[in-house]
């Protein structure tokens, strides 16, 4: 066990914030630290832009494999190359499910042609990606899945139709990956396939949703007869769900470090609101303040230990707990920082009608944060089920 | 970096737990926690001469093993996980620190072969109050000839009517805080020491008394320099609370693991009580607690090692972050394990009530293991000076 990094490694660390120095200012200055969660809709013409520069120097998918066109950095490096981009405060990936979930998905089940097609745009930043998972009546329950596509007899194409929720970026993005039922009459995880569907047609439709932030990241996306090529799909039919659970595998948490690098950002700015208004000498705020930084450095000692071990890919017992971990710490910081700004914290921005400032933008968001990608009850389930062994709830009918 | 043990680090753990198992079943822990001196000797010696835990992290110079921190937290949490009753934790995380951080060669060369043989056990004394800070320190040591008059009281020191080689701390006359602050290694039996087993309500870890009347040390006995000895004495505190908090990550996991397998049995409703979400969500919030203080010690456990055996010029540095790595996982092992145990009652119901079944063991050790060396909220106090 050993908590430093080789010279090799400390090498790597200076290059990319070097060349992350040299690069992130003029036009690209103003997208420091914009673009995260909960700043997702914020200037995506220029953080695509700043994707594309990011390409041309070779930083775009660095853990892939240099075959298919990353940099196949070791874990240690990718580790800091995130660290790197966030204490840069380098700006939320547009690409950012293009490179961790489409990408990583071709890679390990598409086939050949499926992967000239499709990986170079990924990691050129020339070609975005949502995914199309949850549905309204497949929240929690994602196997519960309604959308249908069939293959058109003529064409031969998949002709796919239904509706999707809690699409990220969908309005950006040139594809969606979609899990549909292609075989009529078949229920639960049965009977699903992955298709990969262009948004650019008639038969797609996208509509913000309207978020207690008053923004909009998140989308529904209506598909009516939208159609994709034959070979637009990933594995055989009926297999979508295998490939839908294995893509959950590929986060192993590499990125989890940057994302800490960004909780440290809104800690480093809560300290100093509490420091400036003296809430810093209050016993009870500084027990939580301390408690806030305790549990951000015990989520990187977790992701740590996360990257360092299980090389076999199995989904360990860390891995499990970090959803759980982060999602609550990270509601619970929200709610610090409006303590400690005190009767402040109500207090908007001057100018446009429900203008947030950061931190409340950051405060009200993370009432997300157990909800999305599996709700903090979801993750107990699995962590109860799946580590410790417990028996599932029967299921109702 | 790699934050994963080493395949011998993984063997030390296996055959801990399996001589744990063994020997360290509930049985063996009721019956040696009913005695005053709360360990069977026998069994000591036995770990003594077959495991030779005791000689661990002792340099090979003085007849150790010569291994390091982060597999000595791995035997701490293998310990506290079986609630081993020994002087184990009062020898090493106390006695051996001590000698290691703050004795010269000569007394490192006489006290520490005593230890590594078994032939030895000793403990740390410092406070006489209802605190840990170096305030706390009341005894007073008077230059007397060539050697030190003590004289004084400490509280909750464990093993300390046991022990044969006592680490106290004491003070100058007149001086307060940490100033003024000298350690002394003495032998237990020396003329004017009584020490005193402290009934306590964990049985599993035995606390004592220690009344200092006019006792007379040579100066060989006193480690490191007269008067400035808090330093070294806060660095061993620090050592010392990374080794409680291995224990008590050892404890939350085994009564996690009782939780489970009991909710299995227990059948209610037609169904067994594991299969309720309200059962499975709070297994799951232990197991959560348990996996980040696994990765709270094991991160204290690597930044100690380097505290306590790197001779490189970062002394500062790593000094800086064993105060708060040492805070952070003595905070947060303490809090998660008072968590865990309380609730592996809870989820046992009626028996879980019951003095024959363990839980209850677990949840006196996690109170007991909170308040020694400070609690969750003194140590996040400690990291709010640090960041703040």
């Amino acid at each position: 066990m050993k908590i430093s990094f080789s010279s090799e490694d400390e090498q790597f660390r200076q290059e990319i914030a070097g060349w992350l120095k040299e690069n992130l200012k003029g036009e690209f200055e103003q997208l420091r630290h914009r673009g995260g969660p909960g700043d997702e809709h914020m200037f995506p013409e220029e953080r695509k832009a700043w994707e594309q520069h990011m390409a041309h120097a070779g930083w775009t998918c660095p853990g892939w494999p240099v075959e298919h066109g990353g940099k196949g950095l070791s874990i240690n490096q990718q580790v800091i190359f995130h660290e790197e981009y966030a204490r840069a405060g380098g700006p939320g990936h547009m690409g950012h499910i293009g490179e961790g979930l489409a990408g990583p998905t071709i890679i390990a089940f598409g086939s050949e042609e499926q992967k000239k097609r499709f990986l170079p745009g990924i990691v050129n930043g020339t070609e975005y990606w949502c995914q199309g998972y949850s549905e309204p009546s497949a929240g929690s329950d994602l196997a519960n899945v309604k959308t249908k596509a069939h293959q058109d007899e003529e064409t031969g194409q998949w002709v796919v139709s239904g509706q999707k929720v809690w699409t990220s970026l969908a309005h950006e993005s040139d594809w969606c990956f979609v899990i549909a039922r292609t075989e009529p009459g078949s229920i639960g995880h049965k009977g699903l396939s992955f298709l990969l569907v262009p948004m650019e047609q008639t038969g797609v439709e996208v509509r913000p949703i309207e978020q207690l932030t008053g923004t909009s990241e998140f989308n529904e996306v209506f598909f009516d007869n939208a159609v994709t090529d034959a070979g637009n799909i990933v594995g055989k039919p009926g297999e979508g769900w295998k490939i839908a659970m294995a893509l959950l595998g590929f986060e192993r948490g590499v990125s989890t470090l940057g994302q800490q690098m960004h909780f440290q950002n809104e800690l480093d700015q809560i300290i100093e609101v509490a420091k400036g208004n003296g809430s810093s000498k209050d016993p009870a705020i500084r027990q939580r303040i301390a408690d806030a930084w305790m549990g951000l450095r015990i989520m990187r000692y977790n992701s740590l230990r996360m990257l360092s071990g299980g090389k076999d890919g199995a989904l360990q017992k860390e891995a499990m707990i970090y959803k759980l971990f982060w999602a609550t710490w990270h509601a619970n910081l929200g709610k610090l920082a409006m303590d400690v700004l005190g009767n402040e914290s109500e207090i908007l921005d001057e100018g446009g009608s429900y203008e947030l400032t950061r931190l409340q933008s950051m405060y009200l968001f993370t009432r997300s944060d157990t909800i999305y990608g599996g709700t903090n009850e979801i993750q107990r389930n699995i962590i109860a089920e799946r580590a410790l062994g417990m028996p599932k709830e029967p299921k109702g009918r | 970096m790699e934050f994963a043990f080493t395949d011998e680090q993984e063997m030390i753990r296996d055959s801990a737990e399996s001589f744990l198992q063994d020997v360290s079943t509930s049985e063996a822990v009721r019956a040696a926690m009913a005695t005053e001196a709360g360990f069977d000797s026998e069994l000591w010696q036995k770990i003594c001469s077959d495991m030779y835990w005791q000689a661990l992290h002792i340099p090979e110079e003085y007849g150790g093993l010569g291994l390091g921190y982060v597999e000595l937290a791995i035997l701490f949490e293998e310990m506290g996980r079986r609630l081993l009753c020994s002087p184990f934790f009062s020898t090493v995380a106390l006695g051996v620190n001590s000698l290691l951080v703050a004795g010269n060669d000569e007394q490192k060369s006489t006290w520490l072969p005593q230890i590594a043989e078994g032939a030895l056990t000793a403990t740390l004394a410092y406070t006489s109050q209802n605190s840990w800070d170096a305030e706390s320190i009341t005894a007073i040591a008077i230059k007397e000839g060539d050697g030190f008059v003590l004289s004084g009281q400490y509280k909750y020191v464990p093993d300390g009517h046991t022990a044969g080689l006592l680490i106290l701390a004491a003070r100058e006359e007149d001086s307060s805080d940490e100033e003024g602050v000298s350690l002394f290694a003495i032998p237990a039996d020396t003329v004017g020491i009584n020490c005193r087993w402290t009934p306590t309500m964990d049985q599993t870890r035995k606390q004592a008394e220690i009344t200092l009347d006019n006792v007379y040390v040579e100066s060989s006995h006193l480690l490191g320099e007269a008067g400035t000895a808090w330093p070294q004495l806060e660095k061993i505190v620090q050592l010392a609370a990374v080794a409680v908090a291995a224990e008590q990550t050892g404890g939350a996991r085994q009564v996690l693991d009782l939780t489970v397998d009991y909710t299995q049995e227990r059948v209610q409703f037609g169904r067994t009580i594991a299969s309720f979400q309200a059962i499975k969500h709070r297994a799951a919030d232990m197991m959560l607690q348990v996996e980040c203080s696994k990765s709270a010690v094991y991160y204290a456990a690597c930044v100690a090692q380097e505290a306590l055996f790197s001779n490189d010029k970062a002394g500062e540095e790593v000094a800086e972050e064993l105060l708060v790595a040492s805070a952070l996982a003595k905070s947060y092992c303490s809090d998660a394990y008072f968590h865990c145990a309380a609730d592996s009652i809870q989820l046992h119901g009626g028996v879980g009530f019951t003095w024959e079944y363990d839980p209850h063991l677990y949840f006196k050790r996690a109170k007991s293991s909170e308040t020694y060396l400070g609690s969750g909220s003194y140590h996040r106090e400690k990291i709010a000076q640090a960041i703040l």
